[in-house]
């Protein structure tokens, strides 16, 4: 039963595990029936890849806010996805009450769009932080479990702050995303939609790598995230510094309430929860901790959930979506809980 | 700690200046803010103002001289709720204060004795109670089966959480595997077999299987703690965090199965019957033979039973279930007892403060916490057999994530590993979920208002987010919970070294 007789991992890599013979097969089998999928209907398989690549976009977004924080706190933080659901609903707000957007504005709707995703952004971050001072940092120094109890409690009370809100129901969002067509090739159609979603990934992933990478803040966060104690020696402000990830991994994550609330157009007071979820499974799946894993493990993600959902031939329907995701989490946990590009703080290296 | 000249800021101020008030001067400034407050509270509601002025004088009362003055004070407590026609509030108090009259040897077993007893008559006397300021009404005994379950399951969950310190964030799981294991032995689900195993109350020639449901209990609590030993198995050497988050995916993928098996991996077997769920269950009875030989003490069937009137109360099926259910949570908290402080109650508690400590020591770490994965599933399983036999019905509705945390909350508030703790905390917050917050609401809406201006809440919608805002109050301000452990408590104020032997990220990335 005790594994203190465990190989060391190189051993246990030369030698030809069963495990890893029954994965082998797995993703051979997988590969398989996506080959036959894509033979028997080329341009459905390539219009579902690119839907999974624009909700793998938006759930990168939201990865990277929950492998931010565990990267500086080991902190699995579940309201991140309510706060992601409120990313949305704030979107719905500023859009329809302060600027007024609605479907069919033309090129009026660009700056606006700019500035509810600054607004947004902005707010979500706000409430992030917020969320950390009030639930987190209390608990600094307790057993390891108790901020992440706490984190659910915090779960539980955003949601049902969306749901005193904006009511129970579907709250719809203005369609500004112009649903023209980019190109169309060969029966393959890519809307304009999609394309603004991956336009505003890359530019605010581009951005976070520069402020991690590059920034005196950046490397505040990644010195923390090594060692705290070391840090502070060193002279960082390591509450503020915690804060400040908590701020940039909310800001993501209103990012990415406004592209989901605009692309998809609904959002709902519970809807959080399972994509926070989901989120998190692909920010394990590349690795927790590392910044490229997430984005990675997010486009996997959302390769997978569309592929699952759209192919016609044999695929389970969105019926299961959940308990695939969930079963890959179990699996990468429980085979490789590193991840599939290893797991890092965000020190980048 | 104690020097005034140190106190900086106005609340260390107050707190030096209250440290140093004589007694005397202390319990009269406590007693008048109480009088401000129930004077404050008159308007909003009179009830409520009243209920402030008897707690504050039983708090009071505990603090002065037992002989004459605090007998006196419980006396005339006594006699002002008989005054006041309260009878049923003042028989309560009567009772209470008898008990703890009694010396300390007598009274540690009195307490649990009395409690049982009061518990076990409830149904005689639930109509004849006082009303509760803002909580309204007792809870009736349908409600007291669902609390009585519920209490079962935190106490189960207690044992993983509470004794071995695993975060189980998907125990609905073992009371979805409880509830669904009643529901297919003792249904009309498969319909092309027909078995039969000493079922109450059914045509012996009916379709399906129908085992009896005393047997499915064990039977139900038995599979539940396989599946928890199988779910254990792989994930047990993860550590804390990422074990919760294994668990909750069982916890969410398991109801997704069931809500999607009325047609099995496509080969058109219906396992669960969908999102519909499986109804009706068999019944619970002991059968015409036994009812006889006992002299129709014990019920053929409990939703036959009715034309006996014991004590000028018609005995109800809902009765029948609240005494069974009190017999399967004194089973499961004497086992639960039994368990914390034998060999293996012990190994959990090592490895909860310490698990290097406790594996250098000879703990094996894989089994000990399997046990207490199993043990916890068990009293799951059993749980959500009774309850699914009580509503005669399971829906994978009922399996949600919300479930899980509900219960953990029910731990949480009461205090993790303390079993009397687990057992206020699970009753209060499931007559809450039950009937409380209905009736809060109600108060509410009807007592509070701005001017002109009702709220008009809608309480029990929130009920959710009030058990994240419970949880969230309890982790920040109380961590070891209303009624702590003392160990516990101490391991949460002072921090332990939960750096986790098996930690299979770590181990995996940086070798």
């Amino acid at each position: 039963m005790t594994d203190a007789t465990a190989p060391a991992l190189g051993a246990r890599l030369k030698r030809p595990s069963v495990v890893g013979l029954f994965g082998m097969l797995f993703v051979g089998l997988l590969l398989l029936w996506l080959g036959i999928n894509l033979v028997k209907a080329p341009s459905d398989f390539f219009e579902i890849l690119l839907i999974g690549l624009t909700t793998g976009c938006v759930y990168a977004l939201v990865a990277l806010g929950y492998t931010l924080v565990y990267g500086i706190l080991e902190l699995i933080n579940f309201a991140h996805g309510d706060v992601f659901m409120l990313g949305g609903m704030f979107t719905i707000t500023f859009a329809t009450s302060i600027f007024n957007l609605h479907a069919g504005r033309g090129f009026v709707a660009v700056p606006i769009v700019f500035a509810v995703l600054i607004l947004s952004m902005l707010a979500c971050g706000l409430l992030n932080a917020a969320i950390e001072f009030v639930a987190y940092r209390p608990l600094r120094g307790a057993p390891r479990l108790a901020p992440l109890i706490t984190a659910i409690g915090v779960s539980f009370i955003i949601e049902d702050v969306g749901l005193a809100w904006k009511g129970p129901n579907y709250v719809t969002a203005p369609d500004v995303f112009p649903h023209t067509k980019v190109f169309s090739f060969h029966g393959v159609d890519y809307g304009w939609n999609k394309l603004i979603v991956i336009l505003i990934t890359v530019p605010v992933l581009l951005a976070l790598t520069y402020l991690v990478q590059r920034t005196r803040q950046g490397k505040a966060m990644r010195a923390t995230a090594q060692d705290q104690e070391a840090a502070a020696i060193m002279g960082i402000n390591v509450n503020r510094t915690i804060s400040f990830t908590f701020l940039i991994a909310g800001a993501l994550a209103g990012a990415a309430g406004l592209l989901y609330s605009l692309y998809v157009t609904t959002v709902r007071f519970d809807q959080g929860f399972q994509l926070g979820l989901i989120a998190f499974t692909a920010a394990v799946l590349g690795g927790i901790g590392n910044l490229p894993g997430a984005v990675f493990g997010a486009v996997l993600i959302g390769l997978i959930q569309a592929f699952n959902e759209g192919l016609n031939w044999h695929a389970p329907g969105s019926d299961w979506t959940q308990s695939i995701v969930f079963t890959i989490l179990i699996l990468i946990l429980v085979f490789r809980p590193e991840g599939l590009l290893g797991e890092r703080t965000p020190e980048g290296g | 700690m104690s020097q005034p000249a140190e106190a900086v800021g106005l609340r260390n101020q107050v707190r030096a200046w209250w440290k140093h008030l004589p007694v005397l001067e202390r319990a009269g400034v406590s007693i008048g803010l109480e009088l401000l407050l129930a004077v404050g509270l008159f308007f909003i509601d009179h009830s409520l103002a009243y209920a402030v002025i008897a707690c504050s004088a039983l708090y009071w009362l505990r603090r002065l001289p037992p002989l004459p003055w605090k007998l006196a004070g419980q006396l005339v407590l006594v006699l002002a709720f008989i005054v006041f026609g309260v009878w049923s509030l003042a028989v309560v108090l009567a009772i209470a204060f008898a008990v703890f009259w009694l010396p300390p040897r007598y009274r540690r077993w009195a307490l649990p004795v009395v409690a049982c007893a009061v518990t076990v008559l409830y149904p005689f006397y639930q109509d004849k109670m006082f009303t509760i300021p803002v909580f309204g009404v007792w809870p009736d005994v349908a409600t007291g089966v669902y609390m009585l379950v519920f209490v079962m399951m935190a106490v189960g969950l207690n044992i993983v959480v509470g004794y071995a310190g695993l975060l189980d964030l998907g125990y609905v799981a073992f009371y979805a595997t409880g509830a669904y294991t009643a529901a297919w032995f003792a249904s009309l689900q498969f319909p092309h077999t027909t078995f039969h195993l000493g079922a109450i109350g059914i045509d012996p020639h009916l379709p399906g299987i129908h085992v009896t449901i005393w047997l499915l209990l064990p039977l139900a609590g038995m599979i539940t703690a396989f599946f928890g030993i199988l779910i254990g198995l792989p994930t047990l050497r993860l550590r804390g965090d990422y074990l919760a988050i294994v668990t909750l995916g069982f916890g969410e993928i398991l109801p997704q199965i069931a809500r999607n098996s009325d047609n099995f991996l496509g080969t058109g077997f219906n396992l669960t019957n969908g999102p519909n769920g499986i109804t009706p269950l068999d019944s619970l009875g002991f059968g015409n033979r036994l009812s006889s030989w006992t002299g129709h003490v014990l019920p053929a069937n409990y939703l036959q039973c009715c034309n006996a009137k014991v004590l000028g109360h018609q005995i109800q099926s809902t009765d029948l279930f609240f005494w069974t259910a009190i017999a399967l949570l004194l089973f499961t908290v004497f086992c639960s007892m039994r368990l914390q402080f034998s060999r293996l109650g012990r190994a959990w508690i090592a490895i909860r403060e310490d698990e290097t400590a406790a594996a250098a020591m000879g703990v094996p770490l894989m089994r000990t916490k399997t046990w207490a994965y199993a043990s916890g599933a068990f009293f799951g399983g059993i749980a959500g057999a009774y309850y699914a036999t009580f509503k005669s019905a399971t829906f994978p509705g009922d399996f949600f994530f919300n479930i899980s945390v509900f219960i953990l909350c029910m731990v949480i508030l009461g205090g993790m590993g303390n079993i009397w703790g687990v057992i206020v905390g699970a009753s209060f917050l499931a007559y809450l979920n039950q009937e409380g917050l209905a009736n809060t609401g109600q108060w509410i809406n009807t007592n509070v208002h701005i001017g002109s201006h009702h709220p008009n809440l809608d309480v029990p919608l929130y009920a959710s987010g009030i058990y994240g805002l419970i949880i969230l109050v309890v982790m920040l301000f109380r961590p070891e919970g209303l009624i702590p452990s003392r160990r516990r408590a101490a391991e949460l104020h002072e921090g332990v070294h939960d750096e986790p032997l098996y930690d299979a990220a770590h181990a995996g990335a940086e070798a």
